[in-house]
């Protein structure tokens, strides 16, 4: 579904503040794959998501998405395929437009937008019960503006819009480190739910090593702009925090003394 | 006296037409677009020639928005493409758009009518020789003030500028309701949201600062209709003057819904106009109005700071003093 091959980034070339950020990344994902992708500060997981997401022209390597070729399609053409949920719950929808203004700009994603009226009536019923499987009360407030919801619920909202059209791959970008650990939790499991019921395939970058093992049916781990440790199946179901913690130590060969407090987060 | 207020209003509809263009990139775009200042002026130089030149005036008001539309493109491909900041990208524009006016006039004024012919014929015409008939038939002794009122040529700009106002809004309104229209009002809240979505950010920034100029223009256009002359320098200090309607009309009428949104805008510019009017009878000079409306405009744009200001003052006296909690205050506050 997702092949990345090869991938260089370096921000801030020829500078004193050159990173790179990824360096010769190759990644295959499989149609209903739902990886969780881990790694300290700095290991190339969000500028992953954002090379996919075509935020900027990767340096070197190519993308295919589904077979098609999209490393040089800009990102908004790019979005056609792609469903994504941001780290600042603020990111993901308009603020000054409403809960039905905004998923209607969703369900159109990767069309034309024409002179046809915005929001059409049988729509209305639809969101309404897209919201109502959130069980967050959202499905009477079609009308409220997204900028008074909570960030818990504007995340919630962001996953629905970024599914309302099943995506080809739903990126998913620290979508829960903004918020406190009781919403966290909640829109982790509306995430889980939405990927399960649609057989989305799906990237989840994450902080949080417990949540990298309980969610998904693949585990990454990312160091240095590379993929270190790449798990699947029964072997990830029987991972643990200390067991993952080794390997990183053994593989990228101790510098997990920076890392553990992020790591562990 | 009657006549002052109503030309204001008149006056004030017009601008209104330019504070509803102003209000698509100040507000619904979140840029201050300082390209209104030049394309004000080309769409009056625009129309001010093609009325010499005896076009129809109604032809002649339409073709000005297309200076509009040129203006608000190359600020837009300024802004976007080439990366230019847009508050500098609307000065450059705007400046250009000074030498263009001067190349499309000719000169720095133009009468209508030119000096040396009578009588030329504006978009008000119709309606002025139709009313002055009619005053001619009715008007009697004690209803001549009335007919006055009615064949005045600021009263048939008032039914101009109004019928031009509604259209407009209600354009707007449809607009802003379509697909395309909402994917540029969330381009104004959030861009990496509306790039997400797969539209083109790009492309939303341009059309709304074209349609945004055309607007302008188009109000340009009227204007020098109304005043009888199109001026090199009638666009100095519009953004200001837009600036003053929005808030005027923001603070009176409401930002609650579009509609209202819609409505405060020409609301607002005819308070403005009329304001003007009262402190010009009042014995200001017209030199110092760009002064006055400056102030205005900065006391009205730095309102909630010099709330809040004031605020703070308030509850740190009630903190000084014994008795009384006030938390429920400092919490209202913070938020």
């Amino acid at each position: 579904m997702l092949k990345l091959t090869n991938i260089h980034k370096t921000f801030n070339p020829g500078t004193i503040n050159e990173k790179k950020a990824l360096n010769g990344l190759d990644l295959v994902l499989e149609e209903g794959d739902f990886v969780a992708v881990i790694g300290g500060n700095g290991a190339g997981k969000s500028t992953m998501m954002n090379a996919v997401a075509g935020v900027w022209p990767v340096d070197e390597g190519t993308i295919e998405i589904d077979g098609i070729d999209v490393t040089s399609k800009p990102e908004h053409k790019r979005a056609a395929y792609l469903g994504r949920v941001f780290q600042d719950p603020m990111m993901g929808t308009a603020a000054n437009m409403n809960i039905e203004e905004n998923l209607a700009l969703a369900l159109r994603r990767g069309q034309a937008r024409t002179l046809a009226w915005g929001i059409r009536e049988k729509e209305r019923g639809q969101y309404r019960e897209l919201l109502r499987t959130l069980d967050l009360g959202l499905e009477n407030r079609l009308t409220t503006k997204v900028g008074l919801l909570s960030g818990g619920q504007r995340q919630a909202l962001t996953l629905l819009m970024a599914t309302l059209k099943h995506p080809k791959i739903l990126l998913l970008d620290e979508h829960t480190a903004a918020l406190d650990p009781k919403t966290a939790a909640k829109v982790l499991e509306i995430s889980e739910k939405i990927i399960n019921e649609n057989h989305l395939t799906a990237m989840m970058v994450t902080h949080n090593m417990k949540d990298a093992i309980a969610h998904g049916n693949r585990l990454i781990m990312m160091n240095d702009g590379q993929i270190i440790l790449d798990v699947r199946g029964e072997e990830k179901k029987n991972l643990t925090v200390e067991e993952l913690l080794h390997r990183f130590t053994k593989i990228s060969g101790g510098e997990l003394a920076n890392d553990r407090m992020l790591l562990n987060r | 006296m009657a006549d002052i207020i109503v030309g204001a209003i008149a006056l004030g509809l017009l601008w209104g037409v330019f504070a509803l263009g102003v209000h698509l990139t100040y507000r619904i775009l979140d840029i201050a677009d300082l390209t209104v200042e030049g394309t004000l002026t080309t769409g009056g130089a625009m129309a001010a020639v093609m009325l010499v030149n005896g076009v129809n005036p109604l032809l002649a008001t339409f073709a000005a928005i297309g200076g509009g539309l040129v203006g608000g493109f190359i600020t837009g491909v300024l802004h976007t493409k080439l990366k230019i900041p847009a508050l500098l990208a609307g000065i450059l524009t705007m400046t250009a758009c000074y030498s263009i006016n001067l190349r499309i006039m000719g000169k720095g004024n133009i009468p209508l009518p030119p000096a040396g012919s009578k009588k030329v014929r504006t978009i008000f015409t119709p309606l002025i020789d139709f009313f002055t008939k009619l005053a001619d038939k009715h008007s009697t002794e004690s209803s001549a003030w009335f007919w006055n009122i009615i064949k005045s040529s600021n009263f048939s700009a008032l039914l101009v500028g109004l019928v031009f106002v509604i259209v407009v809004s209600i354009i707007m309104y449809w607009f802003f309701g379509t697909e395309l229209g909402s994917a540029i009002r969330a381009t104004g809240n959030n861009q990496k949201m509306v790039r997400a979505q797969g539209i083109n950010t790009t492309v939303m920034i341009i059309i709304c600062l074209m349609l945004s100029n055309a607007l302008v223009s188009l109000s340009g256009a009227l204007i020098a209709q109304y005043q009888a002359y199109a001026d090199i320098s009638m666009g100095i200090g519009a953004i200001v003057i837009g600036l003053a309607s929005l808030i005027i009309g923001e603070v009176i009428v409401g930002t609650k819904t579009f509609k209202r949104n819609l409505i405060a805008l020409p609301v607002g510019a005819v308070i403005y106009r009329i304001i003007i009017a009262l402190v010009m009878k009042l014995g200001m000079e017209a030199n110092d109005l760009k002064l006055f409306t400056a102030i205005t405009v900065a006391i009205c744009l730095s309102l909630p700071l010099i709330k809040n200001f004031f605020l703070k003052l308030f509850n740190k006296r009630r903190t000084t003093a014994p008795a009384g909690d006030n938390s429920d205050l400092n919490d209202d506050k913070e938020v």
